[in-house]
């Protein structure tokens, strides 16, 4: 996601600025420890789907860390296979309209004239749509699965990185060291990819990074809406919903996905204010 | 044959108002023609604002004219396309006055010289390194510079290796826009020199763009004075800092402080630089200008030669020259 800053300037006092945040450091401990858990998935050896009906509903205990759901399957391991569907939804789905916003960015920012008005508008068209109810939509047509479910949110999410990366375009394109590059004999690719793209990109890492706080929350309210992840594949969204029906006698099936979900974005909000306060030139020590 | 010659060159921009809407045009460059012969330098001069910059940028097909015409070595390089446009990229290029925005700040110093043997496939990689130590130990810089980055130099080491990149492809030409002006005083005078010393070296001709005449008088051998977006005198250098012929030039002349408190103070312009989205009628400069008459105000003087190669636009430059007081 983005090139990390290469200038040693850069590197050196972002670096700093970036540990020397506690809140961003918070974040980052978070997003760290979802990553820990998505990977722990692959080495737990139960079964997330092995259903045993005789230990449906335990509460929490040392034999069952958060306790079982209804066909008795266990909450910890069901918890960590999500964290995998999390990570991934938030990664491809950012991944996706990162790609397109910074295509649709740099052409508009770069060529300007009638590709601007006509890449724009679109952007415009395409944030007229209330995007919940469009991926709604959408997913109606299409099979409920995961990937569908990726390509759909990042289809509907990159409007914002297209009009970040052309209002970084517009301003680098007319600056010395561009035209400097332009007189030399530069070709567009050149110009584009090599001078200008690596100088825009601070503001779409910290874009990026809230970017999966907000395709990880649209997944989980997709599959809580029951057109998500399909059951038996756990994420936190649908277990959500299992855990709605026995909310007053089952408390840890949905106190512990929602605390998870609201974790994680939390910690990828405070990841990305953090990065974003670091790369503000503005923001003296 | 001139080097370069520029023909009544125009330029405008569109104005938006805060709302977005079309209110008015930004003449930058109105009916400009000079020539560059091989080997020479002409100075370019005048407030900010006044097109300067603008006139440089055409010339390097940055900007398109609105009219006119730029030959390089007999050869219009207006309305040619960028591929067609590139061989001629190798024998013009362009120094620029911020040497703080003119350096890629991701790039290392040996990327940014290398950049331009790569386009023009000048140098096999083998041999890369070598000549990018060469390039910047001719602007006064070490081999060990190279893998650094433009944030480590200070802003006179930032111009040299701007020097340095326009040197890289071996132009015959270089615009130079305003290239000691964002600079300390004695580090100006270096790099002033380093480009006295290109010159003698590299047989280079320069379009030296300035805002004063001081820093321009000893490295120009003519003159161009331009007052929005109109050159108003050119000259030999020599003979426009003796005798100059337009009250604009006068006044830039008086404007150099003289280090002699005995010196006789001459009186100094009076206004501000107009609009130029809506300059004056007649001649632009009537409204700050000490000779301005009826005529001035109704009819714009065209650029006339008064003497040998002494061009003038101004209705009363027999006059100019009564109140410069030289001690």
């Amino acid at each position: 996601m983005g090139s990390l800053p290469r200038s040693s300037f850069l590197r050196d006092v972002v670096w700093r600025r970036l540990l020397n945040n506690r809140m961003a450091l918070a974040g980052a401990a978070i997003v760290l420890f979802m990553f820990i858990m998505a990977v722990a998935a692959s080495f737990t050896s139960v079964d997330p789907a092995a259903i045993d009906v005789s230990k449906s509903l335990q509460p929490p205990s040392w034999e069952h860390p958060l306790g079982t759901d209804d066909l008795g399957r266990e909450v910890l391991v069901r918890m960590l296979y999500g964290a995998r569907i999390s990570l991934l939804v938030g990664f491809v789905a950012v991944g996706i309209s990162t790609l397109i916003g910074i295509l649709c960015g740099a052409l508009a920012g770069y060529y300007g004239g009638w590709v601007d008005a006509v890449v724009m508008r679109f952007v415009d068209i395409m944030l007229c749509f209330p995007t919940f109810f469009l991926i709604l939509a959408v997913i109606a047509f299409l099979d409920p699965s995961i990937w569908n479910i990726m390509i759909v949110i990042g289809l509907t999410s990159w409007m914002g990185v297209a009009r970040l990366v052309r209002a970084e375009f517009l301003s680098l394109r007319q600056r010395d060291f561009v035209l400097a590059a332009q007189v030399l004999g530069a070709s567009d690719v050149r110009l584009i990819f090599r001078h200008i793209l690596p100088n825009a990109l601070s503001p779409v890492l910290v874009s990026a990074t809230l970017g999966v706080a907000g395709a990880i929350l649209t997944e989980s309210a997709l599959s809580f809406l029951g057109i998500g992840v399909q059951p038996p594949t756990p994420s936190w969204g649908n277990m959500l919903i299992i855990g709605k029906q026995t909310l007053g006698s089952a408390w840890w099936l949905s106190v512990f996905p929602g605390v998870a979900i609201l974790i994680t974005v939390l910690g990828y909000n405070l990841l990305g204010e953090g990065i974003r306060d670091a790369l503000d030139p503005r923001i003296k020590e | 044959m001139a080097l370069l010659e520029v023909k009544n060159l125009r330029k405008s921009f569109k104005v938006l108002d805060p709302l977005g809407r079309n209110s008015g045009r930004l003449v930058a460059v109105d009916n400009v023609s000079f020539t560059i012969n091989a080997g020479e330098t002409l100075g370019l001069v005048g407030e900010s604002g006044c097109g300067k910059s603008t006139t440089g940028k055409l010339i390097l097909q940055l900007l398109k004219p609105d009219q006119g015409q730029i030959y390089y070595a007999g050869t219009e390089l207006t309305g040619l396309s960028a591929a067609k446009m590139r061989p001629w990229r190798r024998r013009m290029q362009m120094i620029f006055q911020d040497p703080f925005s003119s350096l890629n700040p991701r790039m290392t110093i040996g990327a940014i010289l290398s950049e331009p043997l790569i386009i023009h496939r000048l140098v096999p990689a083998r041999q890369m390194r070598d000549r990018v130590i060469e390039l910047l130990e001719k602007v006064g810089l070490s081999a060990e510079h190279e893998q650094r980055y433009p944030h480590e130099f200070s802003g006179g080491q930032r111009q040299r290796i701007g020097i340095a990149r326009a040197l890289a492809v071996e132009p015959e030409l270089i615009i130079a826009d305003e290239p000691v002006s964002a600079l300390d005083l004695s580090v100006q005078a270096q790099v002033l020199n380093l480009l006295k010393q290109l010159r003698e070296e590299q047989q280079l001709s320069y379009l030296f763009i300035a805002h004063d005449l001081a820093v321009i008088e000893h490295v120009s051998d003519r003159i161009a004075v331009m007052y929005l977006g109109n050159i108003v005198e050119l000259c030999a250098a020599s003979e426009l800092y003796k005798n100059p012929r337009h009250p604009y030039t006068e006044a830039l002349l008086n404007a150099v402080p003289v280090p002699d408190p005995h010196h006789a103070r001459p009186l100094a312009l009076t206004g501000e630089i107009p609009s130029p989205v809506n300059p004056p009628g007649g001649c632009h400069f009537h409204p700050r200008c000490p000779y301005a008459d009826h005529r001035c105000r109704q009819q714009a003087p065209a650029l006339e030669t008064i003497t040998g190669d002494h061009q003038v636009a101004c209705h009363h430059s027999d006059q100019v020259g009564r109140y410069l007081v030289r001690g």
